[in-house]
């Protein structure tokens, strides 16, 4: 991606000339969402140990309406694990996470019967994976991909759904005319914007994304990128973001959370994190990436 | 830190910590900043203290003082980009009075959305988003229609000499002197109530100069509160109403 | 091929039921008369369809009856139990049944046993069968719609000599009907029991590979996936492709797979007054539809079910509204239609000549 000409990092130097960020996402355009709204997932003491080592160490997360949030930090940081565990697909040993509904009541995802889990997985939540392999069915055409979602939450008209996957595919920069395709005839980039395809299909008011430009040339991930960051504004989607790449996180997240072995050490808006990182660790990660 | 207003061809005003006219729309209190350094042994850079800045709505404070005094640094806190280690930043926000220090990320952007405008000296590049959509942006991040948006920062674009035929290509490419303007287009737009500068003319020429001090001079008539960093002294002295100086600190270890 | 139809004789399926499952329930005939030797063809052509059944029912049955009146009760075989399975088995088996009759279309594992026949011969059905079945009930097996092939006619004389009960070709007159593939023409009535043999029970089997996640799917009644399935079908063929073993919502709860019927035949499950109970010897499983349960045929709004018959009349009864066969009728491409379930067929002709 395009950086700034100029940028300090790891040095904040008073004279320093970097830009300041513009807002990276546009903020949830029609009007913007008040500060006092209830968050939308709300997590408090999440604590879980694998034998000796602690992947999370009483962690702490809000997600608000329409924010896009970055777990950002390095392999074994436990910020895969914090994004299992908030998603529900993991149990904490401690700690709650609550899921606020359109409806406003407020539901404990580790007690939750795991019909009204997958429910949720389905209509109201998405989750995107790092290799599209996990997110999509290789043996079913693009088109039977994205609607999946829609059928399964009970759409029953085939000139519908296909319509749908016709205007995602066009969202998601895929030739419509590839609908019948298998995708495993896509390129890697067009896999995983298959996979956000059959993501977003449903409207979903809060994203999980593990990773999402993993494993793809430069110049694919910013293309990813650009788009995840186009349809995040455009959906007002709420995005809990896990990434290790600084530069993503700077232009989709608002805000930023930096994990060391299993606790938060620091958080807050994105710019203000990168540009004055307060903390050793962030410091470290951020003097790590060349212009980010 | 000592605050000073220089002696100059500007008429001075009262003491930066004095009563304005009106009340401030913007005024720090005790600010300070230093940096921690921990990959080099946690050396700390001290670069503000005890900062009392107040302006106005409708004035123009430039920022003064040697290159490497903290101007920038002062610049990015008042904007929350860095952390502000002491102090507070009081900012009239929906009618409120807020402290920027302490408020929440989310309370921030809000802020910034509505309150808080930055024209830094670089622009950042999305990839991709024509330069229209870039100015367009936090109008319609406001709630204004996309068309709407458009019309307006065309017209800003247009006024600051960028060819429409430029309008719809991602700036990436631009000349500094471009991106520069499509910067100050962006930060212009929703007229702030708050709006921060930081070297706006750097890479203009002459006209382009001229048209950011007349617009520089609209938004104070609609009662913007600005602050500058004009290293071009002609421009600075044909806004700024007074200087507010900033002076460097010894780093201490 | 003499020596493979006498091998039949031993055991009681003979090679065809591969070919069937291959070809589908609407190429059977024909696969089997592509099985055929050359000799029995020839008696085809001679003799035409009905003389080829009664002809093939002899060959495999030798000594058994061939009159379509039916058989009294007989006497039960010395040294074996009721039934073949012994008591403590079928007790098994009638739980199992009764607790997939209470959640109906739900699969309930069950300890199938060794059969005196392999599995995929109808191990399932025959287990489930031995379990219901009474001194006093009248049993019909068809295999294909068919009284008279190997499979029904071995069948058949089995529970002839394990139970010592009343057989019958004639569907109002049984009590028990255990089948493969089909369901009888005429309309079945309270108190009869249906007994499908089921070779795989999991709808969602090509589909999701994972047991265990097949089975979270039907306890979360997950069922877009089987969607989608017929989405790719309409996508890739302009139709829902699927000629038998159509997919279906019990009671609108449980997604169930009705075995390899015909489409044709899926109407017929839906509030049917008779006891539906399906048996997967080899998968262990037991499943059923209490009388009077709503089973619907999954479809889009704009592509709705539709039942897919041949569009002719049986040759040999001319029957329009029944499930026919293609049967081959010559070595030069000369075939016909007929109809698959021979007690209808049988009983139009009676009483067309009857009438006459």
């Amino acid at each position: 991606m395009a950086m700034q000409t100029s940028h300090t990092p790891a040095h904040p130097h008073p004279a320093g000339g970097s830009a300041v960020t513009p807002p990276p996402v546009g903020e949830g355009r029609g009007g913007g969402v008040a500060a006092t709204d209830a968050p939308l997932l709300e997590a408090q003491g999440l604590t879980l140990r694998y034998g000796p080592i602690t992947a999370l160490d009483d962690v702490g997360i809000e997600i608000f309406p329409g924010e896009v949030v970055a777990i950002v930090g390095e392999s074994g940081s436990g910020k895969s694990t914090l994004l299992r565990v908030l998603s529900g697909l993991q149990r904490p040993e401690a700690g709650t996470v609550t899921y606020r509904a359109p409806d406003g009541g407020a539901a404990d995802i580790h007690r939750m019967g795991e019909a009204a889990m997958r429910r949720l997985h389905r209509t109201d939540w998405g989750f995107v994976h790092q290799n599209p392999r996990d997110g999509l069915r290789m043996g079913v055409s693009a088109g039977g991909n994205i609607g999946e979602r829609l059928m399964a939450t009970g759409a029953r008209h085939y000139g519908s759904i296909r319509d749908a996957a016709t205007e995602w595919l066009r969202r998601v920069e895929i030739d419509p005319a590839r609908i019948d395709m298998l995708p495993r005839q896509f390129s890697g980039g067009m896999q995983q914007r298959l996979q956000i395809a059959r993501t977003l299909v449903t409207h979903p008011r809060l994203v999980f994304m593990d990773e999402p430009t993993g494993g793809l040339d430069v110049s694919v991930q910013a293309r990813l990128l650009d788009l995840i960051r186009e349809l995040v504004a455009d959906l007002g989607l709420a995005v809990l973001l896990v990434t290790h790449d600084i530069a993503a996180a700077r232009l989709l997240a608002h805000r930023l959370l930096v994990m060391r072995h299993g606790s938060v050490v620091e958080q807050g808006l994105t710019d203000r994190v990168l540009d004055d990182p307060q903390h050793e660790y962030t410091q470290l990660l951020v003097a790590s990436v060349l212009a980010a | 830190m000592k605050t000073l207003h220089e002696a100059g061809p500007i008429p001075t005003s009262a003491p930066s910590d004095a009563p304005v006219i009106g009340p401030p729309a913007i005024h720090t209190q005790g600010l300070g900043k230093t940096f921690t350094l921990h990959l080099q042994g946690s050396t700390r850079i001290p670069v503000l203290r005890d900062v009392e800045l107040a302006v106005a709505p409708g004035e123009c404070v430039a920022l003064s003082g040697p290159s490497g005094a903290g101007k920038s640094t002062l610049m990015r806190c008042l904007y929350g980009n860095y952390a502000a280690g002491e102090g507070r930043i009081l900012l009239r926000h929906r009618g409120q009075e807020i402290d920027l220090v302490t408020a929440d990320p989310r309370l921030v952007r809000e802020i910034r959305r509505e309150t808080l405008g930055y024209v830094s000296q670089f622009l950042r590049v999305i990839p991709r988003v024509p330069t229209l959509d870039i100015v367009a942006e936090p109008l319609r991040a406001r709630g204004m229609p996309a068309e709407e948006a458009r019309a307006r920062a065309a017209a800003l674009l247009a006024r600051l000499n960028l060819p429409a035929s430029l309008h719809s290509l991602p700036p990436a490419t631009f000349s500094g002197g471009e991106q520069q303007r499509v910067n100050l287009a962006r930060g212009f737009a929703p007229h702030y109530p708050v709006l921060l500068l930081d070297e706006p003319t750097a890479s203009l020429d002459a006209a382009n100069r001229d048209v950011v001090v007349a617009l520089i001079a609209e938004a104070k008539a609609k009662g913007a509160a600005i602050i500058g960093i004009f290293h071009d002294a002609e421009v600075r002295d044909r806004v700024a109403d007074r200087l507010f100086h900033v002076s460097p600190m010894q780093a201490a270890a | 091929m003499s020596t493979m139809r006498s091998a039949e004789g031993g055991a009681p399926l003979g090679g065809e039921h591969r070919s069937r499952e291959s070809h589908g329930p609407t190429a059977t005939r024909s696969a089997e008369g592509g099985a055929a030797p050359g000799g029995e063809h020839r008696s085809r052509e001679s003799h035409g369809p009905t003389a080829m059944r009664s002809a093939e029912g002899g060959a495999a049955l030798g000594g058994e009856q061939r009159s379509r009146a039916s058989d009294g009760p007989t006497t039960i075989e010395a040294g074996y139990n009721f039934g073949y399975l012994d008591e403590n088995t079928k007790r098994m088996i009638r739980r199992a049944l009764l607790k997939a009759v209470a959640i109906p279309g739900h699969q309930v594992p069950f300890g199938s046993r060794e059969m005196p026949l392999p599995y995929g011969w109808g191990t399932g059905g025959i287990q489930v069968t031995a379990s219901v079945i009474g001194p006093q009930d009248r049993l019909k097996v068809i295999d294909q719609g068919a009284d008279d092939t190997t499979n029904a006619v071995s069948i058949r004389r089995f529970f002839a000599k394990v139970a010592g009960v009343a057989t019958t070709e004639h569907t109002a007159e049984a009590t028990i009907i255990q089948t493969r593939h089909r369901i009888p023409e005429v309309k079945l009535r309270e108190g009869q029991i249906l007994v499908y043999q089921v070779p795989m029970p999991e709808p969602l089997f090509r589909l999701e590979p994972r047991v265990s996640e097949t089975k979270r799917m039907h306890a979360l009644a997950d069922y877009g996936l089987m969607h989608v399935k017929l989405y790719e079908d309409i996508a890739r063929h302009g139709h829902i492709a699927i000629s038998y073993n159509y997919p279906v919502m019990v009671g609108g709860r449980y997604l169930m797979s009705p075995s390899p019927i015909p489409a044709f035949d899926n109407p017929k499950m839906h509030r049917m007054p008779a006891l539906q109970l399906f048996g997967a010897g080899r998968e262990k499983r037991i499943y059923a539809v209490p009388p009077y349960t709503s089973v619907h045929s999954l479809d889009f709004e704009d592509h709705p079910f539709q039942p897919i018959r041949a569009n002719a009349a049986c040759a040999l009864c001319g029957a329009r509204d029944s499930y026919l066969d293609e049967v081959v009728t010559d070595d030069q491409g000369g075939r016909m239609f007929v109809c698959s379930d021979t007690d209808y067929c049988n009983t139009r002709q009676g009483s067309r000549e009857a009438a006459e």
